[in-house]
């Protein structure tokens, strides 16, 4: 049982803790300046799919990182431009466009994928984000290798977390956006224009999605494969709610379930002959709706989230 | 752009619309062929040949078809009364285990309407569970229904490498074979066209009547129609969304155990090659009607089919149809919000 504990203690399970958080902290950021605008965007698994792919394409061709990551914020904000497009300005449920864009932007990533690299033995791969670690802080004790022995993007994640923190709360564009995902209507007599800036925040948002997407392709692994999202984009969705669409709990959620699910992969080394690993593997999706059923009631609900919005239409 | 609502609903654009969606579709699609090089007529023509070109495609296509009215439909129930069931997938294959795991027990020849039974049932819990839970507790039951598909996906991967493994499968992970006394008969000789097809068939008729000619059929519409004034109007709001929940989910379940007892025998992780999710793309294509579904099921199997067979030939990836299908969906969104709005002057 110490041996339990004592696994919790260690910087390695930390460290691959934030490795884990870090694509849900930019998946579950992106999802939640999308809600706060008052738009669902259930595009997010396909988005991140693309980003995955377009990131890995990209720097598999340019042999630069940081080009990649940059094609995958450009093409995510693309795909928020159409969800945009369906949601905002033709008012479609916002359900239905979400799992349209998840279904298009997936099924035309893995197209794309093998148009430019046909059927092979083992994936090509690309020369991934070395961790970076940061003068002074990285020889903390424990904390340094945990926490500043990260990949830039880990960092990136960070700060775009308090930058996104302070834009909503203390900033007057963060207040109309905030605005305008509880009554678009007051937002316009206020004199803003609640379409330009529910436009504004999808696309920023999807940008968001596609880097953490890229994350997975160019940080956690170096190669991109079908499938390889799977579900991150629906628990960010999770984690949303469990955030109450606040974005520092939005880190915190991220970094809870993250602690969990390294946890349990030494857990499944310890028990994986006892234990069925698949067992294992269900725990996050199981633990996502449990936060679901704790925080549903709770959360305060952005009120115009789901609602179209025409204007001069009640 | 403003968009004003039009004051009548036009039949002809109506059955316009579908038509427009499928043609924008193929129009982007054949511009991502010529992306890869080949001949946009010749694919074209290939996937029509492949799909409908002689005895053996004709036969593919319906069998791929059957699965696809079945999940098509559990979409379509569900989403006529505003259920987002999103899980079709999670239920298809626990349909599916039941129905393997049921084989096990259940012999002679009560076996194929008892298996049916069970994947039925197993599809029904897994919706009224995150439906109850959407009612209870105001949980969206889009998230807990996606959530679900990877934990029953899991699941079977449990089962099929553990108390449900065919120890005679080499390795293989699937799970103990299905009686042939519990296999639906083939409707075609030498090929893998079974009876399912007309089961399918007769499901959507079904859902048809129910939706048309019963209480619940019109109290669901009302719900999905706008759920406070269905409640106004003295709608059961609970028990309707349980009830919607029982049959979309049964049908997807149902949809699973089909498969396994008219196709594969025995359950594997690949034995869905997403129906779950495809059956919305067919639901939508179909503007939700039940008897539309049958055709939109037709024309999303003959695209997948059709363009596997094209892949191989011309060197196309095959995920040509899967995108395909969802640009269909996309533009089929579009083409409805026509029918009931037009441009402002």
């Amino acid at each position: 049982m110490t041996d339990l504990l004592d696994i919790l203690l260690t910087a390695g399970l930390w460290s691959s803790t934030f490795r884990i958080a870090t694509p849900l902290i930019f998946g579950t950021l992106g999802a939640l300046l999308c809600e706060r605008a008052g738009v669902l965007n259930l595009g997010i698994e396909g988005i991140m799919t693309f980003g995955a792919m377009i990131g890995w394409l990209t720097t598999y061709l340019t042999g630069d990182l940081w080009s990649g990551v940059l094609a995958a914020a450009l093409a995510g904000a693309a795909f928020g431009l159409l969800h945009a497009v369906l949601t905002v300005t033709l008012g479609l449920s916002q359900h239905v466009a979400g799992l349209g864009i998840t279904l298009f932007a997936s099924s035309s990533s893995y197209y794309v994928f093998r148009l430019a690299v046909p059927v092979q033995g083992t994936p090509p791969t690309v020369e991934a984000f070395a961790p970076l670690a940061l003068p002074g802080l990285s020889d903390l004790p424990w904390i340094g290798p945990a926490l500043f022995t990260q990949t830039p993007l880990t960092y990136l994640a960070l700060v775009l977390v308090l930058l996104t923190a302070w834009i909503l709360a203390r900033t007057p564009l963060g207040l109309a956006v905030r605005l305008t995902g509880e009554n678009p209507h007051a937002a316009e007599a206020q004199g803003l224009d609640p379409v330009a800036l529910r436009y504004g925040a999808i696309m920023a948002g999807s940008a968001l999605m596609g880097v953490g997407g890229s994350f997975l392709t160019l940080a956690a692994f170096n190669s991109f494969f079908p499938t390889m999202v799977q579900g991150r984009g629906w628990i960010c969705i999770a984690l949303v709610v469990f955030s109450t669409w606040r974005p520092m709990r939005a880190l915190l959620g991220a970094v809870l379930f993250a602690l969990f699910d390294a946890y349990q992969l030494r857990l499944q080394a310890v028990f994986g002959k006892a234990v069925p690993y698949q067992l294992f593997l269900m725990l996050p999706y199981v633990l996502s709706i449990l936060a679901l059923v704790v925080m549903a009631r709770r959360a305060r609900v952005p009120q115009a989230l789901m609602k179209p919005y025409r204007r001069g239409e009640r | 752009m403003r968009f004003e609502r039009r004051a009548t609903r036009s039949w002809g654009l109506t059955l316009l619309a579908p038509l427009m969606a499928v043609a924008v579709a193929f129009v982007v699609a054949g511009g991502l062929i010529a992306l890869s090089g080949a001949p946009v007529i010749e694919a074209g023509r290939r996937i029509l040949e492949n799909a409908f070109g002689s005895r053996l495609a004709l036969t593919e296509t319906l069998t791929r078809t059957t699965p696809l009215i079945l999940t098509g439909l559990a979409a379509a129930v569900a989403f006529r009364a505003r259920v987002w069931n999103i899980g079709a997938e999670g239920q298809f294959y626990g349909g599916a285990l039941a129905t393997a795991a049921m084989a096990q027990v259940v012999p002679g020849p009560l076996a194929i309407p008892a298996l049916m039974l069970a994947g039925a049932v197993a599809g029904v819990v897994l919706l009224v569970v995150p439906v109850a839970l959407r009612l209870r507790f105001g949980v969206d039951e889009v998230v807990t229904t996606l959530l679900l598909n990877f934990i029953v996906l899991l699941f079977v991967s449990l089962a099929i490498e553990g108390f449900l493994r065919d120890p005679l499968a080499f390795g293989w992970p699937q799970s103990v074979p299905v009686p042939p006394e519990a296999r639906l008969p083939k409707l075609v000789d030498r090929s893998r066209l079974h009876v399912g097809l007309v089961i399918a068939v007769l499901a959507a008729v079904l859902v048809y009547l129910v939706n048309r000619y019963t209480v619940f059929g019109l109290q669901a519409r009302a719900a999905g129609l706008s759920a406070p004034a269905a409640r106004f109007a003295g709608v059961p709001l609970s028990r309707t969304l349980l009830t919607t929940a029982c049959l979309s989910g049964g049908l997807a379940g149902l949809a699973g155990a089909i498969e396994v007892m008219g196709v594969k025998g025995h359950v594997s992780s690949d034995l869905s090659p997403g129906f779950g999710y495809t059956g919305i793309v067919v639901a939508m294509l179909a503007g939700l009607s039940p008897l539309g579904v049958i055709l939109a099921a037709l024309f999303v199997a003959a695209l997948f089919v059709g363009a596997d067979g094209m892949s191989r030939a011309l060197a196309v990836p095959s995920f040509i149809a899967d995108v395909t299908t969802s640009l269909a969906l996309l533009a089929m969104l579009v083409a409805i919000f026509f029918t009931q709005y037009r441009v402002a002057k």
